[in-house]
């Protein structure tokens, strides 16, 4: 195995490293994140090649954990026009398709939407049959309405996904232009609608992923790195391939605060415990369980859109390095403003009018800050008091979310990474509350790209089983199976696959004779 | 007669999770099927009991099911049109108007597709007040009014028409069908004159269920104590303000039992709460001694939104504040209380009503 870079692009700063064989760090690079991320890109990854003194073909492989996706969902830019297709009739008409979705982003991606036959019981015995020709006449449909992206959804999917699959294939054969196809049941679980929502922003993005993937490509090649192999890292803390990518991209968009998480535990060794990524304008605090980060159990929201896949439990909190701090009626007021990456003209220490959690680190005495710019002598006037209220709240903060999001009282290590770890007075790191043990490990500024790069490959899967006619044996068999299966496909080489995880649920109500089944399965990447 | 509209059906929604008193199921979906109702220019219109005449035919409606199935296979919407046209045949006589059999939890809104499909009007009231785990721990029940004939439909049409020798057999028969039904039905059950309707019924459920979910709107518009609200129009008590420290659940036949200990914060500083609950919330015990029990509401809300927490939901770290609400005066005779105070449920101590609990406390 040779090199490795990693790249994670935050909402402030965009971060690169080179890993070696033995995940030694060989250099590392931050800039700041470009409106359009991809020259960020281009830029950092010349630069830490530079940095790193190394060949460029002694680069293996290229990680990438980006903000693409989230961002055109949030900002409703470059989303495809996008037809869903439910299957569900004669049932699934009480609730229309996309109603929660805010207007904007239901008018941006065109509200394209047809109700039609079929679906499944859970037993996965079909409700009725598909109807072709209800198919053919919605394809003539979509090619009069240029549309650029399908989502496919039906009823139990998870449990039997040939109505979906069949949709797919009379599509392709009807419309002579390819358009990418998404079917729920490999992105989302059981919830029709929430994961009907997950397949249609999936589908959303798809092209504007393949354009950054694209220009990463090209972007490696200009930097001489063209023959290394790219993946992109994905909510659950492992890696997926470009190919892989480029049908699936929804699940990169919490990438970044995985990143984080996956890479505090590599930096300190720890499998289990806390981890507190600060960056410019939130704080983000997860929980990492065997290496990994638990996952959330409840509906994520997205851009306003209720979704169901896999992604990791975080709390965030409005808080970080660029957060505006003010005085009240004798109070202390953070946040949630932040001037984000504008700290470095706005903050009180570089001369700016606003008042931000950095000055205040700065004034305190307890962080330092290499930039001829910054002069810690503008903060003179500052009220000591006032300074030590400040930086108790941000404690407080932290503590109550450490608190929230664990599941026991026993304290628990914390691990302190992120550009804004600086919060945190150093001297206050054996008093805080809940942890056993506060540790901001050296190069804790590089967490998340070092966790991109560290990733391994998983596949997963979440069905429900009818045992009317099966064993219990056999289904958990089926289900290991393909979700190795999965993470091979995704790259993993077939030797490290192990299944990490695993969970049977019955369903409540109808006694004995289903279960819900969820395994994921982790290996480590196949570089050739 | 008024009318609900988006607005009405969201703060009815979020009351009803409240009265729900932990749970109920998710009023999530049951909301959106209404939205839908409306943006097709259905109306959704509520009555008094009082404008029922006396000899009218009311018939409660409700879904039932596994809740797994129920959020996967989303319903026709019109199911129940038909089951209550196959009632109509069978009692010979109109449908004057439906109602929910439970105003905590995700029944309380369900009712509201069902009337503006069959344009006919809601009736504001229900059999429960807030939310109950069995089927016969109803107000009509305790009336003795009849679960059957029910009607049961699927979304493929089928209709099962019941009429059980009791209503412990017609809970053992529906759930049968609904299993073959593929795991969720829509029903009409425990149809009743207008008469009964106004003697068995829990009055102005609906209104106090919108009530509750206006008042936390209202109050977190201004930035106002949405349980300062709460309490304004429940005419409930701050039970408790605390942190929850553990929680041990079990299931036992298809109910979720356990408990939740509560650690005091700010004025509870000190103090300890447990809540007993089986699916709801069935018993606030603070320091050793019972504040609030069953038939009496508890509720459990976030601290900072106000938003209740459901039992399933109930874990570590949520800093929560604990309501206790006065149930209807219907659940209070010595006959009630034998279907829902708090012997049913295996607690071995009388109901004291929390008005006088509240009072002996000072």
């Amino acid at each position: 195995m040779g090199l490795r870079i990693g790249i994670d692009v935050g909402g402030t700063h965009t971060d690169a490293v080179v890993l070696d064989e033995k995940n030694l760090l060989i250099g590392a690079v931050k800039t700041r994140t470009t409106p359009d991320v991809t020259s960020g890109i281009l830029a950092v990854l010349s630069r830490v090649l530079k940095v790193s003194g190394i060949d460029p073909a002694e680069i293996k492989a290229a990680m990438l954990g980006t903000t693409h996706c989230t961002n055109a969902i949030v900002q409703r830019r470059e989303l495809a026009r996008t037809a869903l297709i439910r299957v569900g009739r004669p049932g699934a008409e009480a609730i229309e398709p996309l109603v929660e979705w805010p207007i904007g982003l239901r008018e941006v991606i065109g509200d394209i939407k047809y109700l039609i036959h079929g679906g499944h019981e859970y037993t996965g015995e079909e409700i009725v049959p598909l109807d072709e020709n209800e198919i053919r006449n919605i394809a003539k449909e979509l090619r009069d309405k240029h549309v650029e992206a399908v989502a496919v959804c039906s009823i139990f999917s998870p449990v039997n996904s040939d109505h979906e699959e069949r949709v797919a294939k009379i599509l392709e054969e009807e419309l002579e232009s390819i358009v990418p196809i998404t079917l729920s049941y490999e992105i989302g679980s059981i919830g029709l609608l929430e994961r009907e929502n997950s397949a249609v922003l999936n589908a959303a993005v798809v092209k504007v992923a393949g354009r950054a993937i694209e220009a990463f490509e090209k972007a490696m090649v200009d930097a001489g790195i063209g023959e290394a192999a790219m993946y992109l890292s994905q909510n659950d803390g492992t890696l997926m391939s470009a190919e892989y990518a480029r049908k699936y991209p929804i699940f990169t968009v919490a990438s970044g605060p995985t990143n984080s998480i996956r890479g505090a535990a590599f930096l300190t060794g720890l499998n289990d415990g806390i981890v507190v990524d600060v960056g410019g304008t939130t704080t983000l605090v997860g929980v990492l369980v065997k290496g990994f980060p638990r996952e959330s159990s409840i509906a994520v929201e997205i851009g306003g859109v209720r979704t169901n896949f896999r992604m990791p439990d975080l709390i965030a909190i409005g808080c970080g390095g660029g957060t505006v701090v003010k005085h009240r009626d004798g109070d202390v007021e953070i946040g949630p403003e932040s001037v984000g990456y504008e700290l470095v003209s706005r903050g009180i220490a570089w001369g700016g009018d606003t008042l931000t959690t950095t000055d205040i680190a700065l004034a305190a005495g307890y962080a330092r800050i290499e930039d001829p710019g910054c002069d810690p002598r503008r903060l003179k006037g500052l009220d000591r008091a006032f300074i030590s209220r400040v930086v108790n709240k941000i404690l407080e903060r932290i503590e109550e979310s450490i608190d929230k999001i664990k599941t026991s009282p026993s304290p628990m290590p914390v691990v302190l990474v992120g550009g804004g770890g600086i919060l945190i007075p150093p001297g206050d790191y054996d008093k805080l509350k809940g942890a056993s043990k506060v540790t901001r490990p050296s190069n804790y500024q590089f967490a998340n790209a070092i966790g991109a790069a560290i990733a391994q490959v998983s596949g997963q899967v979440d069905k429900i089983y009818s045992l009317e006619t099966l064993s219990r044996e056999v289904v958990i068999k089926d289900a290991k199976e393909s979700a190795i299966k999965h993470a091979v496909d995704a790259g993993a080489h077939p030797s490290t696959v192990q299944v990490v995880e695993m969970e049977e649920i019955a369903l409540p109500y109808l006694p004995g004779n289903a279960v819900r089944i969820r395994v994921k399965a982790a290996g480590n990447l196949t570089i050739a | 007669m008024w009318e609900l509209d988006k607005q009405g059906v969201e703060d009815l929604a979020t009351g009803a999770a409240i009265l729900g008193t932990g749970g109920g199921g998710d009023p999530y979906l049951g909301k959106l099927m209404a939205f839908s109702v409306l943006e097709k220019g259905m109306k959704i219109e509520i009555i008094p009991p009082s404008d029922v005449p006396d000899d009218a035919l009311i018939i409660p409606s409700a879904a039932m099911g596994t809740p797994t199935v129920l959020i996967e296979k989303i319903s026709k919407g019109d199911e129940v049109v038909e089951a209550f046209k196959r009632l109509e045949m069978f009692f010979g006589k109109r449908i004057f108007a439906t109602m929910p059999a439970e105003a905590g939890g995700v029944n309380s809104v369900n009712p509201l597709t069902v009337g503006a499909r069959c344009g006919i009007p809601i009736v504001d009231a229900d059999g429960m007040g807030r939310a109950f785990p069995e089927l016969q721990m109803t107000t009509f029940h305790v009336h003795g009014i009849r679960c059957t004939p029910m009607t049961l439909v699927d979304e493929k049409g089928n209709v099962v028409i019941l009429d059980a020798v009791d209503d412990l057999w017609a809970e053992k028969l529906a759930r049968v069908v609904t299993i073959r039904f593929g795991g969720t039905a829509w029903i009409a059950l425990y149809p009743m004159t207008g008469k009964q309707l106004k003697e068995a019924s829990i009055h102005f459920s609906l209104s106090l269920a919108r009530d509750i979910g206006r008042s936390i709107r209202e109050a977190r518009a201004v930035k106002a104590d949405p349980i300062d609200a709460i309490l304004n129009v429940t005419g409930g008590y701050r039970l408790f303000e605390g942190k929850i420290v553990d929680v041990e659940r079990r299931t036992v036949t298809g109910f979720a039992r356990g408990a939740a200990k509560f650690e005091g914060i700010k004025d509870y500083d000190g103090s300890e709460l447990v809540i007993r609950f089986q699916n709801e919330n069935l018993v606030a015990i603070r320091d050793g001694q019972i504040v609030c029990s069953v038939p009496d509401l508890i509720s459990v809300l976030e601290m900072e939104t106000g938003l209740p927490i459901t039992t399933e939901y109930l874990r570590y770290g949520y800093r929560a504040v604990v309501l206790g609400m006065p149930c209807n005066e219907k659940w209070r005779t010595p006959d009630a209380l034998k279907v829902v105070g708090p012997r049913y449920f295996g607690y071995d101590v009388d109901y004291i009503p929390i008005e006088e609990r509240m009072r002996s406390r000072g």
